[in-house]
């Protein structure tokens, strides 16, 4: 039973990569591959924290402030909790925000734009203003507004970090859609009285399969830039669970006495985004050749 | 006369949007909540009537719509109302008291990305494909994922902490006298022709305005770069080189066409300027809207954070109407 299901995933995720990657040049490529080495590194620290980190993340291992050691190798924090624990523990943190947040956001706004640009009409209108006037508000800020509203959780992180980029994926599905509804083959698919869903599912969805997983890695680096935001700002976690951007803000006062404080949770955040921008950018130039 | 038409008609374009935005925030933030006024308290047990007087001084036992409407015609009028923390006080004179820093710091940034962005742009341009435009790209591509507070901490360890060149924190030095004229610490120095202060508030300014500059510096980097890439391979660049045409004049040309969409995206830019401003701000605690929203966010003062998104999207409405001016004016393809 696994077995059969296993290779039924792996063959789906290997046609989705080969639609995704065709037409790449190398260069994109290359980077594509960085992009995801990083990612896949985080994302296995993550699955496999429990084995690699040797202190548990919230209880504390030492005396607070201790500098790097072998027991230690990057020091303990204000409360004598083992750093490196806690950078491998806020891992999941960050993934788990960002992957809920961006797979609400798309699951909503893809269909919306589909939707929108297929029928157009009133319903096109209203939603396009609506998603304009959100695109162009500043999305931190709007998200942080919601944050604040939900209370400081993990998921309602998500959920606000999710109704942010939902205009993202509306208005790019959607301008992809008007284009696409002039084409020929579109037009032949219903002169054959094709139903209008099966034309959307099947003939559209994997017409914008690049430029949707182009913004899916795009948006999903800017959303671990937004997670660490609102959890820098007290926002998206309670203490003790560890969380990067949590970690920096509450080393702020320490950075004198112990600059690894800040520089060690900062970076990986910074790193952890690079790498899906890379994705998105290798996957991009793609999508910039074609058009 | 066209270009009046054009803009009051393009002005009359920012109505709704601003209206959505306040709508939003209406729903996210009187809504949601559930009662404001018990999420502010918390789990404290109050009398009936203690909770109802307070309901009843802020508007908040009238229905839904009704408050909604006379919000905004508060608004409006540029009546925020009164806190909801600190009773009876003012969010329009708070909001007054800390726009001047914030705009301060996001004009400083805009420059300081726009001055690092267009040069870097323009030398990875001309040099295309040679080592200085590799590392320019991988330096636009490497500042756009930057984390604000990371960045923002880390320079002021740098530069503050440890070389002690600058200052660590906030706007000016508490023992520094300067004259309030306009809030701008910068301009007031000036006007009052106080030196010492002017000094002083610059030196604030230098981190801040770095770490937001250089993080907002890439996408232009990379816009001009292709850009001029694009222009100078045209047929026209092609048309001045067989006259003979000197090669800076080329250039000039060149780069004149491709700053066009550069100034589009400085607009569109501006919504991540006052984001990033939020970061900077609570980084380097300076007193402006960022650190006002966090500070009301710890004590959920829900009118003062719904009074500081309104005013957020008004003022990218009013950026954006800026910018299609500008547009209208600078490229003679724009019909008005």
């Amino acid at each position: 039973m696994i077995a059969v299901y296993s290779r039924k995933l792996l063959g789906r995720v290997g046609r989705v990569s080969r639609i995704v990657l065709e037409g790449v040049p190398p260069t994109g490529r290359k980077l594509v591959y960085v992009g995801l080495a990083i990612v896949l590194v985080i994302v296995f620290m993550a699955i496999a924290a429990p084995i690699i980190a040797p202190h548990s993340p919230t209880a504390p291992s030492g005396r607070p402030l201790e500098p790097p050691s072998r027991e230690h190798p990057f020091g303990t924090d204000r409360l004598g909790r083992d750093v490196f624990s806690r950078i491998v523990y806020g891992s999941r943190t960050v993934l788990w925000v960002v992957a809920v947040a961006v797979i609400i956001s798309s699951s909503i706004g893809i269909p919306m734009g589909l939707i929108s640009g297929y029928y157009g009409g009133v319903v096109d209108r209203v939603l396009s203003m609506i998603m304009d006037a959100v695109y162009a508000f500043p999305s931190l800020v709007l998200a942080i507004a919601l944050a604040a509203a939900l209370g400081p959780r993990p998921e309602n992180a998500a959920v606000a970090i999710a109704v942010v980029y939902i205009p993202t994926y509306f208005r790019m599905v959607r301008g992809q859609v008007l284009q696409l509804r002039e084409t020929p083959f579109l037009e032949a698919a219903r002169v054959l009285g094709i139903p209008s869903t099966r034309i959307m599912r099947r003939h559209l969805l994997p017409h914008l399969l690049p430029t949707i997983m182009v913004v899916f890695s795009l948006s999903a680096a800017d959303a671990v830039l937004t997670e660490a935001a609102l959890s820098f700002l007290g926002l998206a976690v309670r203490p003790p669970t560890p969380d990067w951007g949590f970690d920096l803000y509450s080393a702020k006062g320490f950075a004198r006495s112990a600059p690894l404080l800040i520089a060690i949770p900062g970076f990986m955040i910074t790193v952890l985004a690079l790498g899906l921008a890379l994705i998105g950018e290798g996957l991009s130039e793609r999508v910039r050749r074609t058009r | 006369m066209g270009l009046l038409r054009y803009i009051a008609l393009r002005a009359s374009l920012i109505i709704p949007s601003v209206l959505i935005l306040y709508t939003i925030a209406f729903i996210v933030l009187r809504v949601l909540p559930g009662n404001p006024v018990l999420a502010v308290l918390g789990t404290k047990n109050i009398p009936e009537e203690q909770l109802q007087a307070i309901m009843e001084e802020l508007g908040l036992n009238k229905p839904l719509y009704v408050q909604y409407f006379e919000y905004l015609w508060n608004v409006l009028q540029g009546d925020f109302g009164t806190s909801l923390i600190i009773r009876g006080r003012s969010i329009s004179a708070d909001l007054a008291d800390r726009l001047p820093a914030t705009v301060e710091l996001a004009v400083a940034g805009m420059f300081v990305s726009l001055l690092l962005g267009i040069t870097t742009g323009l030398v990875a341009g001309l040099k295309k494909d040679t080592k200085i435009d590799i590392s320019l790209r991988v330096y636009g591509a490497i500042t756009y994922t930057i984390f604000i507070p990371w960045f923002g901490l880390i320079l002021q360890l740098l530069f503050a902490l440890w070389l002690g060149l600058l200052p660590v924190s906030g706007r000016i030095d508490p023992g520094t006298a300067l004259e309030e004229v306009t809030g701008f610490y910068l301009l007031d120095s000036l006007i009052t022709r106080n030196k010492e202060a002017f000094i002083d508030a610059l030196s604030h300014l230098v981190l801040p305005a770095l770490t937001l500059g250089i993080v907002l510096s890439g996408p232009y980097t990379r816009l001009l770069r292709n850009n001029l890439v694009v222009a100078l391979e045209s047929n026209y660049v092609m048309a001045y080189r067989a006259r003979g045409v000197r090669n800076y004049r080329i250039t000039w040309h060149a780069f004149r066409n491709a700053i066009i969409p550069v100034v589009t995206y400085a607009g569109l830019q501006f919504a991540l300027l006052l984001g990033g401003a939020v970061l900077t701000e609570t980084t380097f605690d300076w007193p402006g809207i960022g650190t006002y929203l966090v500070e009301k966010i710890q004590y959920r003062d829900y009118p003062a954070i719904q009074a500081v998104v309104v005013v957020f999207a008004f003022a990218v409405g009013v950026v954006s109407l800026i910018v299609d001016i500008i547009y209208a004016l600078i490229d003679p393809r724009v019909r008005y």
